[in-house]
Parts: structure tokens; sequence; C-alpha cells
């Protein structure tokens, strides 16, 4: 400690408030921890084995960035924003996703994403969105093959059978495709292209009472570890009311325009990623806009991307392209939308 | 009365702690062992020294006159003899020396002559300046802006409304709280006074509502004439731009003073030694102190200005421990000081003993936009902060740098702890010395461009007058030359060394 | 096909953005004074120019380096760099070495009033007049150093510029109403 003898030159204010990073990062992986559980029931154990080695590859990569860069290992490495990127990542994953592939996608997120662009505060795009992007365009067919959920076959993978699968493959397993199906969004997509209507493609069993089977009810989770980030104040309401807002008005605008090929806006917003991003994704301070306009052109940009790459690219989601490029145009918006200073006189 | 209040932007909750010091009553401290004044205890010039090392000085004497219109004069705190005149340390971030004037108490305290007023009603506002500036008043609520300066803008221009700030909106503070406590009528004539000198329309005395016994005190005291109000809780409310946007709704312009919108704002301490000034005739040589945190009797004290600031701690049973910080002012604005021989001087409202000052590491910024929501003055902190880190001095400015009212508020929620006000204390000392370099280089050009006209005219002279000139006493030059040379280096072998050593250290 | 669409749209938003953020470029004559407005002005001609504004006009029209100012520094080499959108570099060692800022000052004992100093001033910051002792105006001075090289007898050395006031002040930090 220093003693008072020494010339120390300590700045106003002395006061701090009781936050920190790691604060902050905890509430967030507390609020992804019913989803995360929910998932784990819909989808098998799965989730949790991709969570734990997707969080298990991350602190070891910070780890080896922050040696490499020098870094203070202990104060930066339990900051908990390399375990929220990489739970992030592991549920944007398939849980039969191979191990390689979860590997791959967290070392492109921490090493290539976050530390290359400088680490934890600089980093300019998304390192969860941005290491689930590149493991799509390397690994679609992964990327795509999900389990059924929990309630439409009673056959369920055994551990056994999932472990086998992430540690050497889906092609190890002989009765794999019938463990497996397309998402919801995906199957919808792929039906729409065959002419089917909406009422028709809705009989599936993979929709359930207002949205995907099972997925329906993991946004639901998301939507109230979100809500309780908000009572934490750790996120503001701005961005997932806004984000939230224009997704639906879009979706609600083509779906009255045809309603056969269009889903409906509830069917929009509790499929695919749109609660995960609502809360978590785009409300990631670090890569989002910094000013309070900015904030909300940011999150409408994202939402109106998101629509239309999901309705009319050749991807189901869009979530995390709409992001990205989002995070892209960034810096521009924050010097746009420059708050008028306390005092200031506008010259018209 | 009900006046509409208007919420300034941004602010913070912070917990008051004034339950610690405001309940007691003020004890006055008995008298040091010595007194020592700073020359400059207000913003502008420091006052001038009148008397010398072995002078008697009577307790409210002039003992340095004030230098130009910005400054006030310092007087005697007590009556005793100059012991020195010299650098001692003040409350100063840095733990600077600055001149000071060092009393030895002869332990009389014998009042000089003073001259009190009955009515100041009679007196006219231009004299009622004078009054004020003679008896050396600051603004006593941290800044220590000469009070006669506000009081001149005040008869110059029209005033719609007189601002009494009794808001003590910093932690453990409470000072005026107790000030007011004690002596309301000070408070309130002293604002009757001040409206008189500066004609007002309107007039309003604001405190915060965790002062009911001061509000109940000046309540009693004052009629229709005043109005009354009290504030929620929010930090910096305090701040002048604030409490007049709470207060009136309006904003003062980015740069501007407050009177610009027709507002003149007085602390409350301040215009109770206002007045105390101008009717008892006493000038400014003591203030209420509050010595509050880690210590044993947490209170606030009637301190003569000049007193050592441990000297105050230990009425109050301080105790040096390990991992103490002291702080003069409060915790959000105040200075950290790593000894306790510096006096208390005029704008000294508070000693601070703590250890539960931020010591955690800086992180990075993760530009998660709380400094945004918590600002009073609606800048982005954050930019500022990247700017000011990459010196980009012109940005800075493009974002209202020097709106900042440094307040703390945007270092208090940062996440990543990291200390902005500090960098933007940094960069505006750095832009300010930048631009005093750059007007002498103006300045220079200006010369350079003179001179060179000048030699040009000097030409076109000399040519028409060819003829002109000889070379008489051309050989004598020589010699003169000659000899001055040799004298030149004997005197340079006997400087030689010295001068040698000299260039060696820089 | 959409993608493309996508993606061009996208591409159009952005240049248009950026086509109406771009900086105005100043002509250049005026770019000449406003490098100048950034020179130090000691007038040294340690640039290799005989002033401040050549060395300003040389950077315009002659691709003149900007690291040649050492009484500038790397202050002033950044902010050339900021203004012409170059890199910033080291100070180019050639020239001389960048240090605190040195006024001149004669010592009287020695000066014999050859008023060769006085003619090697660029801002007449010396006064003196023939065989009379000579003195700096040091407030004037600009450390140049030009008059040190023509002093017969050496009597001329830079000294360190210390700044009269003790304390700078700062912005307008919030007066809790005085």
């Amino acid at each position: 400690m220093m003693t008072r003898n020494e010339t120390v030159i300590i700045s106003s204010p002395h006061l701090h408030a009781v936050t920190s990073i790691n604060h902050v990062m905890t509430r967030v992986i507390y609020a992804l921890i019913p989803g995360i559980l929910l998932s784990a029931w819909f989808f098998g154990s799965g989730v949790l084995i991709q969570s734990l080695l997707a969080v298990l590859f991350a602190l070891c990569a910070e780890a080896l960035m922050l040696y490499l860069r020098e870094k203070p290992l202990r104060l930066f490495l339990f900051d908990g924003s390399a375990v929220v990127t990489a739970l992030l990542f592991a549920l944007c994953l398939s849980p039969y996703t191979p191990v390689w592939v979860n590997f791959t996608g967290i070392c492109f997120a921490i090493i290539v994403a976050k530390h290359l662009y400088g680490g934890i505060g600089y980093n300019m795009f998304n390192p969860a969105m941005a290491g689930y992007v590149f493991v799509l365009l390397c690994f679609p067919v992964n990327m795509t093959t999900w389990p059924l959920p929990a309630g439409i076959t009673d056959q369920q993978a055994t551990l056994l059978q999932i472990l086998s699968i992430i540690f050497t493959g889906p092609s190890s397993l002989e009765n794999f495709d019938s463990l497996s199906g397309a998402t919801t969004l995906g199957w919808t997509k792929s039906q729409l292209s065959g002419m089917f209507m909406i009422t028709e493609i809705r009989n599936s069993p993979l929709f359930g009472s207002f949205a995907g089977k099972g997925t329906e009810w993991i946004a639901v989770a998301w939507l109230c570890g979100g809500i309780w980030l908000l009572i934490q104040r750790i996120i503001k309401w701005e961005m997932p009311v806004f984000f939230i807002g224009t997704v639906f008005l879009i979706s609600l605008l083509f779906y009255w325009y045809d309603s056969s090929i269009y889903l409906s806006p509830v069917l929009t917003l509790f499929t695919g990623g749109i609660m995960l991003a609502t809360f978590f994704i785009i409300t990631d301070p670090v890569t989002a806009s910094a000013t309070p306009r900015g904030r909300i052109i940011y999150v409408i940009g994202i939402g109106l991307l998101t629509y239309i790459i999901r309705t009319w690219s050749a991807y189901p989601d869009g979530v995390a392209f709409a992001v990205l490029l989002m995070n892209a145009v960034v810096p521009l918006v924050d010097n746009y939308t420059r708050p008028r200073v306390f005092g200031e006189i506008k010259h018209g | 009365m009900n006046r509409e209040l208007y919420p300034f932007p941004g602010g913070l909750q912070i917990p008051p702690h004034k339950e610690l010091s405001n309940a007691k009553t003020s004890l006055i401290t008995p008298l040091p062992d010595s007194i020592i004044l700073p020359l400059q205890q207000h913003i502008g010039t420091p006052a001038v020294p009148l008397v010398k090392t072995g002078d008697k000085v009577l307790k409210g004497q002039i003992i340095a006159r004030a230098d130009g219109y910005v400054s006030v004069p310092v007087h005697a705190s007590t009556s005793g003899k100059i012991i020195d005149i010299g650098n001692y340390t003040v409350p100063d971030p840095l733990g600077l020396k600055a001149p000071c004037i060092v009393i030895e108490p002869d332990g009389d305290d014998v009042w000089f002559e003073i001259k009190p007023t009955h009515d100041y009603a009679s007196i006219d506002p231009k004299d009622l300046q004078d009054v004020i500036r003679e008896a050396g008043i600051v603004g006593l609520g941290g800044a220590g802006f000469p009070a006669h300066v506000k009081l001149r803008e005040g008869t110059e221009s029209a005033v719609d409304t007189l601002i009494i700030n009794a808001v003590e909106c910093e932690p453990f503070i409470s000072c005026d709280d107790r000030l007011i406590r004690e002596k309301p009528g000070y408070i309130v004539n002293g604002t009757r006074m001040i409206r008189h000198a500066i004609q007002a329309k309107h007039c309003v005395i604001a405190l915060e509502a965790d002062m009911p016994e001061a509000y109940a005190a000046l309540k009693e005291l004052i009629d229709d004439d005043i109005d009354l109000i009290q504030l929620p809780v929010k930090y910096p409310q305090g701040g002048e731009r604030q409490l007049i946007k709470v207060l009136t709704g309006m904003e003062v312009p980015s740069g501007g003073l407050p009177i610009h919108i027709g507002i003149v704002m007085h602390n409350a301490a301040t215009t109770a030694a206002a007045y105390r000034a101008v009717i008892r005739g006493e000038p400014l040589i003591s203030r209420y102190v509050t010595v509050s945190g880690e210590v044993n009797d947490p209170r606030n004290l009637q301190v003569l200005l000049g007193t050592p600031v441990k000297h105050c701690a230990d009425q109050c049973g301080y105790e040096d421990k390990e991992g103490q910080a002291i702080i003069l002012g409060g915790p959000m604005m105040g200075m950290y000081v790593n000894n306790m021989h510096m006096p208390v001087i005029k704008t000294t409202n508070c000693v601070l003993v703590t250890s539960t000052y931020n010591k955690s590491p800086e992180m990075p910024c993760i530009r998660c936009g709380q400094c945004v929501d918590v600002c009073p003055e609606k800048l982005l902190p954050q930019q500022l902060f990247w700017h000011a880190h990459a010196k980009n001095y012109d940005r800075l400015r493009e974002y209202h740098l020097f709106d900042c009212i440094e307040c703390g508020c945007c270092s208090f929620v940062c996440p990543s702890n990291i200390r902005l006000v500090q960098y933007y204390r940094k960069a505006k000392r750095q832009i300010t010395q930048d631009e005093q370099t750059r007007s002498g280089a103006d300045h220079a050009r200006e010369r350079f461009i003179a001179r060179n006209a000048r030699l040009a005219r000097e030409e076109q002279t000399q040519n028409n007058e060819l003829l002109a000139g000889s070379d008489i006493g051309e050989l004598d030059k020589q010699a003169f030359i000659q000899a001055a040379v040799e004298r030149t280096r004997a005197k340079r072998a006997q400087l030689g060394k010295q001068e040698n050593s000299d260039d060696d250290q820089e | 096909m959409t993608g493309i669409l996508i993606v061009l749209a996208f591409t159009v938003v952005i240049a248009v953005l950026l086509y109406y953020s771009r900086g105005e470029v100043p002509e250049q004559e005026k770019l000449v004074d406003i490098i100048d407005s950034l020179l130090p002005q000691t007038q040294c001609g340690q640039c290799g120019y005989p002033g401040c504004k050549p060395y300003a006009d040389a950077i315009v029209h002659n691709h003149a380096d900007i690291n040649q100012c050492p009484p500038g520094g790397r202050n002033t080499i950044r902010q050339l760099a900021d203004l012409l959108g170059g890199e910033i570099k080291p100070l180019n060692p050639a020239h001389g070495k960048a240090g605190p800022k040195r006024v001149a000052f004669i010592d009287e004992d020695i000066c014999i009033g050859c008023v060769k100093c006085i003619k090697a001033c660029p801002v007449d910051a010396i006064v003196g007049a023939p065989e009379q002792m000579h003195t700096v105006i040091t407030l004037e001075c600009t450390g140049c150093e030009l008059c040190v090289a023509p002093c017969p007898v050496d009597c001329i050395s830079m000294l360190v510029f210390v700044q009269g006031g003790r304390r700078v002040k700062l912005g307008p930090a919030m007066r809790t109403s005085s």
C-alpha cells in the first residue's frame, strides 16, 4: 500500500459504484442459465456439452492470447467476457456440432475477432457472432442439423450417442438421421421454396403452440433472463424494445400483405435467434453504438437486416449476419448521432 | 410557495452519509500553534504581502492586499507575530508549495478596528461591493471565485433571479447544513442584502430534502420575499448550471455564465460571510469545516483560516492508520492530499478520512454507455476518453471537453474503473498550454513579419543614401573588439568549469 | 441475387454517407497558411528553410517532409500529420533534437555591444545600441539560437525557459456556486 510520504496524485472522484466488468458479465451469465437449462431439456445434454467445451476452449484461447500480448492474466482472464462469448457462441450451435467445429469457431471468435482487434473493449465485431458466422460458412451442414426437440419423437439420443457424435462426427452413428432434423426456420424455408403455404407448413410437428416446438419456450426463457437484466440495469430498455419493435412491425407489414408466404410477427419473434439476440447479443456494449440515438439506429438496422436476410436469402436465420453488418457501421453512426450538449445552442 | 422544478439530465443517487456529522453542534477550534495563510486562496491573482517578518498583527488586519480586480486581500485570522513569509505546502493536488504568511498567535485574539454598519440598505450597492471585497469574501462552496466580481456582474446587467445555493450535494459534507441551523439569520438577511446589492427581481434559497432542520430554521425567518425550495436529493445538483436548470428550466449557454441569462448564484456560506462582513465589519477569517469519515468524533468545526488540517482532524479524534486517505472536500470532487500539514483555506469545506477510496485497477472501456447516461452536461464521456487518450485535441473541443464540470459521475459508474475525470483534467491542461504556445507563436510571427518589413525599408533608405558612411575608426574598432575578446577569454576560463557542469545537467 | 442487391444497397448508403462526411480540402495557398499557423514560429531555420513560412511553403509545393522542425517536436509533427493525412514520423535527427523551450541569455559582463546578435535576431527580441550592453527580452525570444553563432565573444547562452506562473488554470471546473 502507499505510504503518505510518496507523492501520489489521485484524482477525484474517490468514490466508486459497486460495479466492474466482472459484475456485469456475471449477471449476463446468470440471465443465460434458465435458457440453457431449458435448451438442454428440449434438445438433450448436447447443449450443455457444447457450452462446457466452448467455455473451456475460450478460456484457453483467452489465456494464450493474454500471455502472448503480455497482459495481466488474472485481471483479464476472469473478467467473464470470454465466458459470455463462449456461451453465446455455443447457444447458436447445434448440440450435435462436432468438437472441431466448436473449437475452430471459438478460436476465431477469441483470437481473431477479439484479440487481434485489441482485446476486450476494442473489438469491432461481436466475437460470438463472428465465430458463429465463420463456422457457418466453413461447415454449413454441421450447423444446420439439429436434434428433434423433445415431444416430437420418443427416440432421444443417449448421452453416449451424443458424445460419439460430438467427438467422432455424425457419420459414426448409423441411426443419426432418425435422431436429427431441420430447425423450424430451416424447415419453413425449404417448404416455402417448395411452394407450400404457411398454413400447411404450420401443421408440421416442428411447430408448437405459438412458434417453434421447444424453441418457443426457450425464447420465453431468454425473454425472462433479459427482463431480469433490465431490472438489474445491466442493459438498457431502448435497445431490446426498438429491436423487437422493428422486427414486429416489418413482419406485420408483410404478414398483412400476404399471410400465406410470410410468417406472422409472433412466429417471427419467437423462432430462431431473435430473442437471444434481443437481450444478449445486440446489447453487447462494445460493438454497439455508443450514443443514445445511435443505439436506436443500430438496433433498427439489425432488425431490418435480420428480417431481410431471413426472408429472402438462402440462410434460414439472419441475426448473426445482421449484427456483424451493423457492427461495421457503428463508427459512422456514432459520428452522426452526437447528442446536443447541455446549454449548447445549435446553429441551424 | 410552489415552484415548478425541472430535472437536470444525468446525475446519480449516492449515499449521502451526512448523518455522521450533521447532528452535533459545531465546535470552535482552539488556537493552533501557527497560522499559515496562503496568498492565493481564491481564483485570480495572488494577494501581495503588506507585512514583513517580525511585524505584530491584530485579528482581522489586512496582511496582504488584493492585486488586480479578480483578487481579494488576506486578513490575519488572529493576533500575533509574523514569523515567516515563504513557501509552504498548500492544499494542492500536486502537493506543491506556495507563498504563505505564517503567524504565531499570541493567544490574546485581539481584534483590529472593525467598522460595523447597522443598515445595509443605506449603503450604495457599489460601495457594498468594495466592502465585500475588502473583507476578502470568495465563494466558499469550493471554487473560490471572488464574490465582488459576481456582485458587479449583477449590478451591471439586469438580474431576474438571485439563487442562494445551500444544496450540499456531495456526500459527507454538512458544513452548510450546520451553518444554516446555527445561524439562519445570517443566511436570510445576507440573501436580502445581496438582493439589494444586485436588485434582483426574484430570490430563491435552494436546499436538498435531506436537510429538514435547516429548512425549518430558514422557514421561520423568511417572508414572502424569498422562495425557499426543497429539492429531491441528487448529485451534482449543487453544480451551478445544474441548479439553475432545476429551478428555472433554463440552461446556461455552453461556455457562458449564469448572468447571461439573468441569474446570479451565491453559496449559502458566502452569503453569510458577506452579511457578517457588512453588518459586523468582520472580514472572512474563519469558516465551517466538516471533519468526517473514519475519525472517532466526526463533526463540524468553526475553524480560523490558516489552521493546519491536522489540528482540525485532531479535534475530532483522528488517528493515523495505514491505508487511509485524506481528502480535502467531498469524495466526488475533493482532492487527495498526502499529508496534513497544509492549512484550511477559504475553499476548504471538508476534511474526509477514508480507506474506501477507489483502488481497483483500470480496465479497457467496454463502451457500456453508463457514463453517457449519468453525465449532467450531456457529454459523451467515453468519446472524450478515446480522444483524450489519442491526444486528439481538436476532436475534444468538438465534443465540448471544456463544458465538463469534473463532477465525477462518469468515473463513479464506470464498470471498467477508468479515471475519466483525470484524463479530462490532463487534456484540459494540455490544451490550455498549447493555446498559450500558439498565441506566443502568433506573436513571434507578427514580430518576424514586422522586422522583415523594417529591413526592407532600411535597405531602401540605405540605397538612397549611398554616399553616406565612412570607414573612420575602423582600426580602432578592430582593436577594441580584440581587447574585448581577450577580456572575455580570461573571464570564461574562470567560469568554464561551472558552466560545463550546468550543460551536462540539462 | 437478393444478396447482391442487399450488399449493393448497403454500399450505396455508405457511399452517400461517406461523401457527405468528407472533409473540405483547402486550397494550396490556404494550406500554406494553415501549416504556417501550426509551426512554432521560432524562425530558426533548422528545417533548412529561411523561416517558418518558407518551410510551410516547401511542405506544400516541394514535398518537404513534415519531420524537420525540432522546436515543434512531436506535437507539431502530429498536428501536421493530422492535417495532411500522413503518418506520424519521428523527428529527422539531421535537423536537430527536440527539447524544452530555451531562451537566449546575454552575459552582460562579457557583451561588447557589437550589435551582431541584434542583426541576427529574427523577431527583434534583443535590444541594445552599438558599444552599449545588449539584453534579450525574454518574453519575446523564440529560442531560435540564431544569435549564438554570430557573437564574437560567446556571451550568449541558451537557458531552459521556466514559465512564470506556477499553476495553469483549468477549464470551468464545477463552480459549486462560489
